[in-house]
């Protein structure tokens, strides 16, 4: 893991508050996730801003911000939890979009189906005001192993 | 039911017209910077530019993987209306993304798609990602649409045009 990310996540860790990783992902800020810790669990929020949006006729917002939020936060999850830091990097992701979701904030969080030695299956969801009705649900691999060639 | 070479290209022209119009009403694609390079009959190919602040690690400067899901979201629905007969509300089911390799920092990236099979109510299309070199893809997809036909009117779940 870079040495910015690295101090990033021994700071989130030490004060408690996964925000300060997220504030060191460059995209993440861009997109304008927040993460915070509810009940102990990782939660990933993206307020709503008219550039999210992929439908200007309904209006929804984009499948493919939904994706990235998805990804986003199992890879958040995954760095906030593991015992070592190593940034893992996406092999794959499949993502159903169940509801068209609405100009709001949309909450994200993830868990840990299978922690491998180098692979770490994760699943993840993101509702809007009704935790019940996600309006996507992911399936994704992280590649965990330690990158040699990474600084 | 077959259409003739002068229909066909009319056919294009109307979709590749209503196709144009809608990206750029789209405010996300807007705000990532995705062009249109090309639509043809069911394909689709855009580029996005590299910017900084797309990145997912700050020190590499390798794309965000979220962001090579929004290209590749954005190029297989506009290869799924580009295989359409006329334009129909559509709205992607489900998208699988594999990321072979890491994206080069400070390269464009860019996206070709094609619908291989438009059924009544679904279209299935394939997608890739490369820099550069097609054939040596940064990731691929494989995506599923919803398509509004007649018979069922654009519900509230429907996206796009």
């Amino acid at each position: 893991m870079s040495e910015r990310l690295a101090r990033a996540l021994a700071e989130a860790r030490a004060v408690g508050d996964p925000d300060r990783l997220v504030a060191a992902i460059p995209y993440c800020r861009w997109l304008g996730v927040q993460a915070s810790l509810q009940d102990g669990r990782l939660v990933a929020s993206l307020p709503f801003r008219q550039m999210l949006v992929g439908n200007p006729v309904l209006p929804a917002l984009h499948g493919g911000v939904l994706g990235a939020l998805l990804e986003s936060v199992a890879v958040l999850e995954w760095l906030w939890t593991a015992p070592e830091a190593v940034l893992p990097r996406p092999i794959n992701l499949t993502v159903a979009f169940l509801r068209s979701a609405r100009p709001e904030t949309t909450h994200a969080n993830a868990s840990i189906v299978r922690q491998g030695r180098r692979v770490v299956s994760m699943r993840a969801q993101a509702w809007q005001s009704d935790r019940d009705a996600p309006v996507a649900v992911a399936m994704g691999q992280l590649l965990v192993a330690a990158d040699p060639r990474a600084g | 039911m077959t259409e003739s070479d002068e229909e066909r290209r009319a056919r294009l022209d109307r979709l590749r017209r209503a196709n144009k119009q809608f990206m750029g009403l789209v405010p996300h694609n807007e705000a990532l910077g995705i062009r249109i390079l090309e639509f043809d009959e069911a394909r689709a190919r855009m580029r996005l530019p590299y910017v900084p602040h797309l990145a997912g690690n700050p020190e590499t400067g390798v794309l965000h993987g979220g962001v090579v899901t929004a290209l590749l979201d954005a190029c297989c629905g506009g290869a799924v209306f580009m295989a359409l007969r006329e334009p129909v509300p559509i709205a992607t089911l489900d998208l699988r993304v594999d990321h072979l390799r890491a994206a080069p920092a400070g390269c464009d990236l860019e996206a070709v798609a094609h619908c291989f099979r438009v059924a009544r109510h679904v279209a299935f299309v394939r997608a890739t990602a490369y820099v550069e070199d097609e054939s040596r893809p940064i990731a691929v997809a494989a995506a599923t649409f919803a398509l509004a036909t007649p018979s069922t009117p654009g519900s509230s779940r429907t996206q796009s045009p």
